[in-house]
């Protein structure tokens, strides 16, 4: 369905058997979050990227948009969990068009398994699925592989272990929005600071039956300290050896224009806005 | 065997600054530690977005022939230029179709927005995860020198002459300690209603 | 063999992290491992001024994705008479293993005390660094894994700083940078410290611009830099951050200074 190109593929499986390591994707570290409350759900995220140890975005954001009522946290390799989730939203869309419903969170988590089922598990997205739908308010979580759970409060990533052990330790039943959104950040902010993998700053979502507040840099406990001199270079530090100035208005020698009269306003062509 | 991505060698780099955005590569083609060409630039221009690819220079080269076809393609169908940030979801896309045999390349793209004059950078893996950056992105053999130079060199809303200093010095100083990048770079600056290209003096060792 | 395999998904190659490439072991082979060593991240950094030296590194201690300590020093104070080394005169960096670091440490800090017993006075930088490099090819087969800097005020009172690898290879430099962020923080020296790639504003065109011209930076300087530059380091390496432990080697003895660096 999605119509992945494997012309490439026969090549860099010759190469690897000659043993040419596999290419370093942008993996999200990441710990990610989700936890229900009294008549909502709370998704939660830290904001680093890396690529091996390196840090390759400081501020990514690992909620990804599924439908207005339904967001998804996502773990593993950056570009499948974006893809993913890009490609299971689309779906959703044309599926709740053609039955003139709102998608459900069970169709959402349903089609991401199936999707991910297919490709066993080569595609590396590791996700926490969260909305409310007419059925109620729902979290699950889906691995790369297919598999899939329900439970009151999740954990994934690297860093779900020190996620983990906050909601262990501070989880109750029946929580208010404020409780759910203090106690998500600080499962987050325990794998950013426990974890190597997790950094930066907190995304949190909050979705209720009635609305959805994504809450882009929640806390921010991570801001880089003003730097004590600045590294400017006096101006011509660097030696050039040559120099080559286009401006627009000089374009016109490279390229010839022209300008297309048009005789009859019916003759133009017509344009969907 | 060496993995694709270092077999050729290269590097690029992308900053913003006030009102005008700067990509710069390096010169070097390399087979392993010898040296092949010091004249293969990894910075392409289409119309007003640029591309920088690194990575294994068969893919450099097909990809970015790929790319000036899909956006002449683009320029035909539509009767105008491509967005830098259009052109970002172009790369994304292309990428991750071929997840499971990628182009073994980290594409940087630059450009100003047409409409607002807007400066945008962003990068990407060889599978095409986007990361946007309001600052810096860097990619290629020398990556880790090149963060270290940018983390300390770069600073918000240089000037155009300024901006090329910084990204100038942060490349040169990256590839001097990077074996497989160097022998010369260019730098292009872009402005709203200019573009410089400059050659710069580096080392040929 | 897989190679040219009609169904793509079965034997090949799938895109995850943890994927080494696949060796082509005979058949029934079985291998015996002994992996005898860590790496516990950490970067540090030694520059050498006209009459100081400053040595600096982080204090995170790692493995993996874990930290196993936010505050374990990486500079120690070397060859002074009592245990709390008030009248040490070397400092000794070493990043890698940090047992192995450990274990340098405390051998080379044994040895100089022992030469300062024999002969009433403290070692030299220069005798100090060529000791070093013994007891590092002393375990060519077995080596640490540690990447030493000794740093010290040499014989003319002027900043002294000697970088090793693993096996004792050595060399006094103007400055270097050791560990996970080595590679990040020795081209901002170079640019910053040397000034290489700098050039006299105006002073020619072309191939005839002249060189920007070193000189040794001050003490507030340096200390300036090594912070700023460790700020950026923690930034993009995950194994980088928590503390700045910085020891400042003067004629008037050794001054440390520590400073707070990100957590995250």
């Amino acid at each position: 369905m999605p119509g992945f190109d494997f012309s490439n593929y026969n090549r860099n499986a010759a190469l690897h058997a000659q043993g040419v390591p596999l290419p370093k994707a942008t993996s999200t570290g990441t710990t990610i979050v989700g936890c229900i409350f009294e008549g909502g759900v709370v998704i939660a995220a830290d904001t680093r990227a890396t690529s091996g140890p390196i840090v390759a975005d400081k501020n990514c954001e690992k909620l990804h948009y599924i439908s207005p009522n339904i967001w998804c946290a996502g773990a593993g390799t950056a570009a499948d969990t974006e893809f993913t989730t890009a490609l299971i939203s689309s779906q959703l869309e044309l599926h709740s068009l053609s039955t003139g419903r709102k998608p459900r969170v069970v169709t959402c988590m349903t089609l991401l398994k199936q999707h991910l089922f297919r490709y066993q598990g080569h595609i590396g997205a590791y996700l926490v699925v969260a909305g409310a739908d007419s059925t109620g308010v729902h979290l699950f979580t889906v691995h790369a592989h297919g598999s899939t759970d329900k439970l009151p409060y999740v954990t994934m990533g690297s860093g779900s272990l020190a996620a983990m052990s906050v909601f262990e330790t501070q989880w109750k039943a029946k929580m208010t929005q404020d409780e759910a959104v203090k106690l998500c950040s600080e499962a987050i902010l325990a794998g950013i600071f426990n974890d190597l993998g997790s950094g930066s700053n907190v995304d949190v979502a909050v979705i209720t039956p009635d609305k959805t507040t994504l809450k882009r840099n929640y806390i921010k406990p991570n801001e880089r300290t003003q730097k004590l001199k600045s590294y400017k270079f006096a101006r011509g530090t660097t030696a050039v050896l040559n120099e080559k100035i286009i401006r627009k208005e000089d374009l016109g020698n490279f390229v010839s224009v022209q300008e297309i009269h048009v005789a009859e306003p019916g003759d133009k062509m017509e344009v969907d806005v | 065997m060496s993995s694709p991505f270092s077999i050729n060698g290269g590097a690029c780099v992308a900053m913003v600054g006030k009102d005008c955005v700067a990509i710069a590569c390096d010169l070097r083609l390399g087979l392993q530690s010898l040296t092949v060409s010091n004249n293969f630039p990894k910075v392409f221009q289409y119309g007003d977005v640029f591309l920088g690819l690194t990575g294994l220079a068969t893919d450099v080269a097909t990809v970015s022939d790929l790319f000036r076809y899909k956006v002449n393609m683009y320029r035909l169908r539509e009767e105008r230029g491509i967005a830098p940030k259009t052109f970002a979801n172009l790369v994304s896309s292309s990428l991750y179709e071929r997840r499971f045999g990628p182009y073994f390349v980290s594409p940087v793209v630059a450009g100003l927005d047409p409409k607002t004059g807007e400066p945008f950078i962003c990068g990407f893996d060889s599978i095409g995860c986007i990361d946007f950056s309001k600052d810096f992105i860097v990619s290629g053999t020398a990556t880790d020198q090149l963060f270290g130079m940018c983390e300390s060199l770069w600073e918000p809303d240089l000037a155009p002459e300024d901006l090329f200093e910084t990204i100038s010095q942060a490349l040169l100083n990256a590839v001097d300690r990077d074996a497989l990048s160097g022998w010369g770079a260019h730098v292009y600056i872009i402005e709203k209603d200019k573009v410089t290209k400059r050659l710069l003096k580096g080392r040929q060792d | 063999m897989a190679m040219f395999s009609q169904n793509p998904l079965m034997n090949g190659p799938n895109y995850s992290f943890n994927e080494g490439p696949k060796v082509n072991a005979p058949e029934g082979a079985r291998q015996h491992r002994f992996d005898p060593y860590t790496d516990n991240g950490g970067s540090t950094l030694a520059i050498s001024g006209a009459d100081f030296t400053i040595m600096a590194g982080d204090t995170r201690l790692t493995s993996g994705y874990s930290i196993n300590s936010r505050y374990h020093p990486k500079v120690f104070k070397i060859g002074g008479t009592t245990a709390d080394q008030h009248d040490a005169t070397l400092c000794l960096s070493v990043v890698g293993f940090a047992a192995d670091g450990e274990a340098l440490k405390e051998r080379l800090d044994a040895i100089c005390k022992m030469y300062q017993y024999r002969h009433g006075k403290p070692m030299s930088v220069k005798a100090c660094a060529q000791r070093l490099s013994t007891i590092l090819y002393q375990k060519r087969f077995f080596p640490y894994y540690v990447y030493a800097i000794l740093g010290g005020l040499d014989e003319e009172g002027k900043g002294a700083v000697y970088s090793y690898d693993p096996v004792g290879s050595y060399e006094r430099e103007q400055c270097r940078a050791g560990g996970a962020a080595a590679s990040l923080i020795m081209p901002f020296l170079d640019n910053q410290v040397n000034f290489k790639n700098q050039h006299v504003p105006g002073s020619g065109e072309g191939h005839a611009l002249q060189e920007r011209e070193r000189k040794p930076l001050t003490r507030s300087e340096v200390e300036i830099l090594v912070k700023d530059v460790f700020d950026g380091a923690v930034e993009r390496h995950i194994e980088v951050g928590d503390g700045l432990q910085m020891m400042v080697i003067t004629k008037n003895g050794i001054e440390e200074i520590f400073l707070p660096l990100k957590e995250d």
